[in-house]
This record gives structure tokens, C-alpha cells and sequence, in this order.
């Protein structure tokens, strides 16, 4: 107990105004679902039922992307850019406006810590929107070509790491190209979306032009596969990539993935050592390692290991694990019982294969879903913790001699998402991000977004590229 | 003398630190691990987004008060000044008994006895800047007739400023070499001695970099506490430079050193900040620094707003500026 008790500072709920059930949100109201079925969203952090949402069937998908469609030819590709960036300002304006009701439920329904829904998503996600509003009308200046043409109605399935976030990923740059979409939220995570769609209708914007179809993985598939679908953009699992790659194969659909990544964090010896554990903390314990490019794999300098590791025990000792909505909460709760099992899975995978195991004393809440953080050191490439994706708060601790071999163990991954390296120095930060194969490398700093900067994977962490100017060509003819 | 571990590799027990050179000190200092500023401002900033409520803003508060260095260094200071802030002192709220009492008060040495009197059995200490504070500028033998006079004027801390010129020209055995002889002028005849603090002056120290060296060269020629900020100079204390030196007395004594303590000092006049600070004391240095013998605020107007803000969560209430005293 240290002497210092953070006494309980829980952000006030009463800024979000929950119904009890939700429908589908198709050519710019909410209608009842004709599959009749819907599906509940709990709170992570108490298993909580939040609301009822519907869960959409083909016929549903069809009928939001004929209402997509519609605004697509009558209305929205032939607004001029600056139109368009209206809408997606005042977009970001509301974002802005509505924030604590976005970062409270956003962490009500995902588990995420409400300092970084508040911090992190909700800003980040106006910033997108802010960002590709000034693109709308500058299209021409892209690089794309003379005459960009937008593709048409994009479908869009989006995971539950970031819900809000990654809706304004998909969204913004579409919206700025002159698309329409229907936008599939994950089953455990759809209320900020259902949220963000009264945001639409408040902004006023022409209907269909934004449709969001809630449900299960059934719903996605009906989406990505609907013949009336132009362009197909999917962040998840790179299992589930594979499948949507395999069933657009042969069609005339653009498609964009983001997937998994096993990301790795090569610490030098002459890292900056205070804020490289800064950075690795932030790494994989930020959003509870709920994030596809996570710095899942520490690789560490052996003449420093040690040292590295006993602060990074320090640090994480004083990390605070619960209640996602009290503002000192640093780690927040596992998105659901699925995958608190497969991390509980893989934590032990890692036990038995031999690594060493620590977490740092902390108290877990009775109810809901939670996973200490976990440090495994004694990691070999070959234990399954280095080279499945967690996709939880469980960092592998490698170490490494020369720089050729942190660069080597850095690429013998399937993925290829994110990187780390940590150096006072500049060239040999430059040296080793050169031969990092990873689509974002980071330099004394981890998990750092921004909508200017280009983001996405090599290898099986998927093709195409978000943010930036990049982010515009996923959306564009040219 | 026998010196404290390397910082890193942990692994390695007592390792001598060579201080007999510029040179052997300049390879001790620069094989320090490096600072990226932009790294340690955000985590700064991160613990600086803490919510301190209710029970725990009502213990900080008493804390924070605790532990402040009620400080006057002004040319116009005057003996009844000094009583008043002493008085100030021993009763900052003098309608409320269970207001807890401040750590010391800071002086210019020459006033170093009126506070002495005024405190005696009061248990609270008297500390006196010396050597030729704030600018540091004098020859050796008047910073140590200055710290002299300051011990036998009564002040059982002495708050030393570095040779910041001597630091940034990479002359660091001058500075350490200077830190030891006032350490030793601290002694009284009587065989009392005062607690030194000596002051970086970070905010001419330029970079993070000189910060953590500079702290390390305290702390190796036998700092008590090391301070930020004269408050002449501005900036005085802020976050960063609080939570980076805040981490080298961790690593100090973590690699086998004593127990320093740490004094930010100037530029710390809300009670929001001091929590602050005392969020970084205790996430990035830990329980053991919690405590007025290893840190202190050096201040003026901090203790006013820290009266304040207990009031107001005493009573639900705020008053204002009327409803303390001013010094």
C-alpha cells in the first residue's frame, strides 16, 4: 500500500443517455432490423447489459447498401470537395462537442480506461475527421492524378480496439473521396457508433450517405460480400482477412486490410533508459495490449537486460489496474470472455514452454474481465507468446547481442505491422528502422498516431495504407 | 572516498566512480544514460493528469503543507518580516489547530537568527541560502564565509548554489570540489551540523542531459538534497525537471548511494501543482521520499493557496485571499 491512496475519482455516466435497444442506422434514420434478432452489449468491466442492439441479416446489409448506393448517385459524389468538407467538419466539431459523452461510453462499452478514451480516441478521432475535411477539396493536389474519382459505397468492418477511432479511420477518408458507406462495428463494441450515426443525423447529413449495420460476424460477411459493395475495408484479425481476401478474390472490389501484428521494441544499450520503459509500458500495456500494433515482443540489448527489466518491474508496479471509468485507472478491463480466454491460453502456453512468468501485485475485480499485466522473460523465438498475437497485456522479453540480430529477430515474424527502436543515437536509429520490415517504425516513442501520418502492414498485417496522404488512394479511382 | 554503483549494469556491485579529474568525472557523467525530452515531458505531463479527490486531496494537502520551505529572499526582508513568517509557520492556519506545521523556513543567512529565536523548541528548521546566493559569483573562501556565518547564525540547512559556469564548461571537479568544502563549513565549532541543499539552477543548466549529470556531481560530493531553482531564475521548478532528478536519487540509491532528498523551489504556487509534484514523488521515487526529510517545496505563495484549498474542502466552501495571511 503506498502512502499515497488515489482515493476513487470515477467519471460521472450520467452524460450518457443509453437506450435500452438500437436499431440499424440505414439512409439517415433508425429502423427496426427484418432479420428480428438482435444481440446484447455488456460492459466488460461488470458484464453489465448496456443495451440491445439489432443484428443485422443479409437482407438488412442489402437494404443499407441500396440506401448507400442511392445517396452515392444522387447526392454525394456529386457534391463539390468543399461541400463534402463541410459535412466533415462539422462532424469533427460535434465529435468535439459531444466528447465526454463519446469517451464515457466508449469506455462503458469497450473496458478502456476513461483517461484514454478522453486523451487518446475521442481526440484522435475528431483529428481524422478534421484532417481528411481539409483533403475533400484538394483531391486534384493528391498526387492520384488529375481527376480523382471516388469508388462508390465502401463497406466497412471495423474491430473492438478502438470502436470510435477506428470508425473515424474508415469514415473520414472515405466520406473526403466522395464514398458512402456501410459500416459494420464490432459485436461487442457498436454503441459509440450507434452514437456517432445521431451525430450524422445531427450534422445533418444527406441520408444513406453514412450507414452503420450492428451484428455478429454473419453481418460482416453479408457486407463484404454484397455484389453492390465497391470497395471492401476490414481491421481484425488476420484469420478473418484471409477469409474476406479469399472470398473477394475474383471480383471487381477494391480491398484494404488491416491485421494482426506481433511488433517488436528493440531497446539499445544507449537508450534513453528511463523513457524507453516509458515506452514499452506504453507499448503493450496501452489499451490493455488490445492493439494490433503492439510492442508484443521486447527485444532487448543483453548488456542491459537486466537493468531493463528491473526498472520495467518497478514501473509496472505501480500501475493501476480497474474500474475503467475512475480517471487514475491506467489498465482497464479485457474486452470480453472470448478473448480473456485466449490470453489466459496463451499466458499459459508460455509457462509451459518454459518461460518465466511475473506480474506485479494487483487486486483484479471480482466481476467482469480482467487480466493482470505479465512480463514473460527467458522468451525463445520459438515459444508461441513470441509469435502468436496476444492481443492482451502479456509483453515477451528477448535479448539480443549485435544489431543484426535484433534486426533478424525483429523481422522472423509473419507480420509485419510495428516497430520500436530505442537508441541515443541517430544513426543507428536510422540504420535499424532501414531494415525493419514493419509498414510504421517508431523512434524513441511507441504508439504514437497522428491522421497525417500513413499507417499499416507488410506481410500478413494486410495492404493498403490509412492516414495521410497515402489514406486518400484506398478511397480514390485514378 | 568510496563512490555509489553506475547506474547501469545493475549487475554490477560497487563500482568506484574515479572523481580525482575533470576528465574522470566528464566519462562518469556522460556514460549517464541519456534523456529524451520529448519522452520525459509526456510522462510528466501523464502523471500531472491524476485526480486527487476527496480523501486523498485532504491527506496531500496536509502533506504538501508539511513539508514546505516558508521561504522570504528578498533584499527589502526585514527582522519583523521574518518573525511574521515564522509565526506563519508554526500555525499557518491559526483557526484551525489540526492545520499541520510547515518543514523549515528559508532565509538569507544574516536573518538566520531572528528565525532561530523565533522557532526555538518549535521543532521547525531554519535554512540559509548561502554562497553568494543566487548568482553563485564570488570567490571560494566568501562562499564558505558565508556558509560559516550562516551554521553559526543558528540555520540547521544551508542551501548552496552551484558554480553554473564551472558546470556548463565542463570544469566539474571545481563544482564538486566546491560542494565538498561547503559540506565541510556546514560543521560548526560546536560540532553541529547543518543539512546541505545544493541548488542546480536547472533552468540555466540548458538540457535534461546537464540536469541529470548535474544532479549525479551533487550527489556524489555529498548533497543532502538536491534543489531545482534559486527562484531568480525562470524556469524554476517544473514537472520534468522534478521527476527527472526525483529519478536519480531513486538511482543513487538504488545503485548502492544514500538516500538524497529533493527540493523543487520556485515557481510552485498552486496547490494543484504541488500535487503534482507529489503524484511524481510517489509513482516515480516511491513511498520513502514521501516525507519532509527527503523533499520539500520551496515557496511563498504555494502555502496560501494550500491553505485555501484546505479550507475549501474542509468547509465546501472557497474564501479568498482575505481569509489568510499575507506575508
Amino acid at each position: 500500500m503506498p502512502k499515497f491512496q488515489y482515493a476513487p475519482a470515477p467519471e460521472s455516466r450520467a452524460v450518457v443517455d443509453l437506450k435500452p435497444s438500437y436499431g440499424l442506422f440505414v439512409d439517415g434514420g433508425f429502423v427496426d432490423p427484418q432479420s428480428g434478432t438482435s444481440i446484447k452489449s455488456t460492459s466488460p468491466a461488470t458484464e453489465e447489459v448496456l443495451a440491445e442492439v439489432a443484428e443485422a441479416g443479409a437482407e438488412d446489409v442489402d437494404r443499407a447498401v441500396r440506401a448507400a448506393r442511392r445517396a452515392y448517385d444522387r447526392t454525394w459524389s456529386r457534391l463539390s470537395g468543399a461541400e463534402r468538407g463541410k459535412y466533415l467538419f462539422r462532424i469533427a466539431r460535434l465529435i468535439q462537442e459531444r466528447s465526454r459523452e463519446l469517451a464515457v461510453l466508449e469506455s462503458l462499452d469497450n473496458g478502456k480506461p476513461i483517461k484514454e478514451s478522453r486523451d487518446v480516441d475521442v481526440p484522435q478521432a475528431a483529428a481524422w475527421f478534421f484532417y481528411y475535411a481539409g483533403w475533400a477539396d484538394k483531391l486534384e493536389h493528391a498526387g492520384l492524378g488529375p481527376n480523382p474519382r471516388p469508388l462508390g459505397v465502401a463497406g466497412q468492418v471495423i474491430p473492438w480496439n478502438f470502436p470510435l477511432l477506428m470508425l473515424a479511420w474508415k469514415i473520414a477518408p472515405a466520406l473526403a473521396c466522395g464514398n458512402t458507406v456501410v459500416l459494420k462495428p464490432a459485436e461487442t463494441t457498436p454503441l459509440s457508433a450507434l452514437l456517432f450515426a445521431e451525430i450524422c443525423q445531427q450534422a445533418d447529413l444527406p441520408p444513406g450517405v453514412v450507414n452503420i449495420v450492428t451484428g455478429a460476424g454473419a453481418t460482416g460477411q453479408a457486407l463484404v460480400e454484397h455484389p453492390d459493395v465497391d470497395k471492401v475495408a476490414f481491421t481484425g484479425s488476420t484469420a478473418v482477412g484471409k477469409q474476406i481476401a479469399r472470398s473477394l478474390a475474383g471480383t471487381r472490389k477494391r480491398v484494404t486490410l488491416e491485421l494482426g501484428g506481433k511488433g517488436a521494441n528493440i531497446v539499445y544499450d544507449d537508450a534513453p533508459v528511463d523513457q524507453a520503459v516509458e515506452g514499452i509500458v506504453n507499448g503493450i500495456f496501452f489499451n490493455q495490449g488490445h492493439v494490433c500494433c503492439a510492442g508484443s515482443r521486447l527485444l532487448v540489448q543483453e548488456n542491459v537486460a537486466e537493468d531493463v527489466v528491473d526498472r520495467l518491474k518497478r514501473r509496472l508496479a505501480t500501475l493501476r489496474v480497474g474500474d475503467p471509468l475512475d480517471k487514475n485507472t491506467d489498465v482497464g478491463a479485457i474486452n470480453s470472455a472470448a478473448q480473456l480466454a485466449r490470453i489466459t491460453e496463451l499466458a499459459q502456453a508460455g509457462e509451459d514452454e518454459g518461460a518465466t512468468r511475473w506480474s506485479p501485485a494487483c487486486e483484479l475485480p471480482s466481476t467482469g474481465y480482467w487480466f493482470a499485466p505479465t512480463v514473460f522473460t527467458g522468451v525463445s523465438n520459438t515459444h508461441r507468446i513470441a509469435r502468436e498475437e496476444v492481443f492482451g497485456p502479456v509483453l515477451s522479453v528477448l535479448t539480443f547481442r549485435t544489431p543484426d540480430e535484433a534486426v533478424a529477430k525483429a523481422n522472423n515474424t509473419p507480420y509485419g505491422l510495428s516497430a520500436g527502436v530505442w537508441s541515443d543515437k541517430g544513426s543507428r536509429i536510422l540504420w535499424t528502422a532501414d531494415r525493419l520490415r514493419a509498414g510504421v517504425v517508431w523512434a524513441n516513442t511507441f504508439n504514437r498516431f497522428d491522421p497525417t501520418s500513413p499507417f499499416g502492414g507488410y506481410k500478413e498485417s494486410g495492404f493498403g495504407r490509412e492516414g495521410g496522404r497515402h489514406g486518400l488512394e484506398a478511397y480514390c479511382a485514378h | 572516498m568510496s563512490a555509489p554503483a553506475l547506474p547501469r549494469p545493475a549487475a554490477a556491485a560497487e563500482v568506484d566512480v574515479d572523481l580525482a579529474s575533470d576528465a574522470s568525472l566528464r566519462r562518469f557523467l556522460h556514460g549517464l544514460p541519456g534523456v529524451d525530452q520529448v519522452g520525459l515531458e509526456a510522462r510528466a505531463a501523464g502523471l500531472g493528469t491524476r485526480s486527487i479527490k476527496t480523501t486523498a486531496k485532504a491527506w496531500a494537502l496536509d502533506t504538501a503543507i508539511s513539508m514546505v520551505d516558508l521561504t522570504t529572499l528578498e533584499g527589502a526582508d526585514t527582522p519583523g518580516k521574518v518573525s511574521a513568517l515564522c509565526a506563519k509557520a508554526m500555525h499557518p492556519d491559526p483557526g484551525d489547530p489540526t492545520c499541520p506545521r510547515v518543514a523549515a523556513v528559508c532565509v538569507y543567512s544574516d536573518l538566520a537568527p531572528v528565525a532561530v529565536e523565533a522557532l526555538r523548541g518549535s521543532g521547525i528548521h531554519v535554512a540559509a541560502v548561502a554562497t553568494a546566493f543566487p548568482s553563485g559569483r564570488a570567490t571560494r573562501a566568501v562562499k564558505l564565509a558565508d556558509t560559516r556565518d550562516a551554521v553559526e547564525g543558528g540555520a540547521d540547512e544551508v542551501d548552496m548554489v552551484i558554480d553554473r559556469g564551472a558546470f556548463l564548461s565542463g570544469r566539474y571537479l571545481q563544482v564538486l570540489e566546491e560542494i565538498r568544502a561547503v559540506k565541510q563549513a556546514c560543521t560548526a565549532a560546536d560540532g553541529r551540523t547543518a543539512h546541505l541543499k545544493v541548488i542546480l539552477e536547472t533552468g540555466e543548466l540548458a538540457t535534461y542531459d546537464n540536469v541529470r549529470r548535474a544532479s549525479w556531481l551533487a550527489m556524489l560530493a555529498g548533497a543532502d538534497f538536491i534543489k531545482t531553482s534559486t527562484g531568480k531564475i525562470s524556469p524554476a521548478a517544473t514537472l520534468p525537471v522534478v521527476t527527472l532528478m526525483l529519478e536519480a536519487v531513486r538511482d543513487f540509491r538504488l545503485g548502492g548511494g544514500r538516500q538524497v532528498g529533493v527540493k523543487p523551489a520556485g515557481g510552485i504556487r498552486t496547490a494543484k501543482d504541488a500535487l503534482k509534484h507529489l503524484v511524481v514523488v510517489s509513482e516515480v521515487a516511491g513511498d520513502d521520499w514521501i516525507d519532509p526529510d527527503w523533499f520539500r517545496f520551496g515557496a511563498s505563495t504555494l502555502l496560501n493557496d494550500l491553505l485555501l484549498q484546505r479550507q475549501k474542502l474542509a468547509t465546501g466552501r472557497y474564501s479568498g485571499p482575505d481569509y489568510v495571511t499575507l506575508d
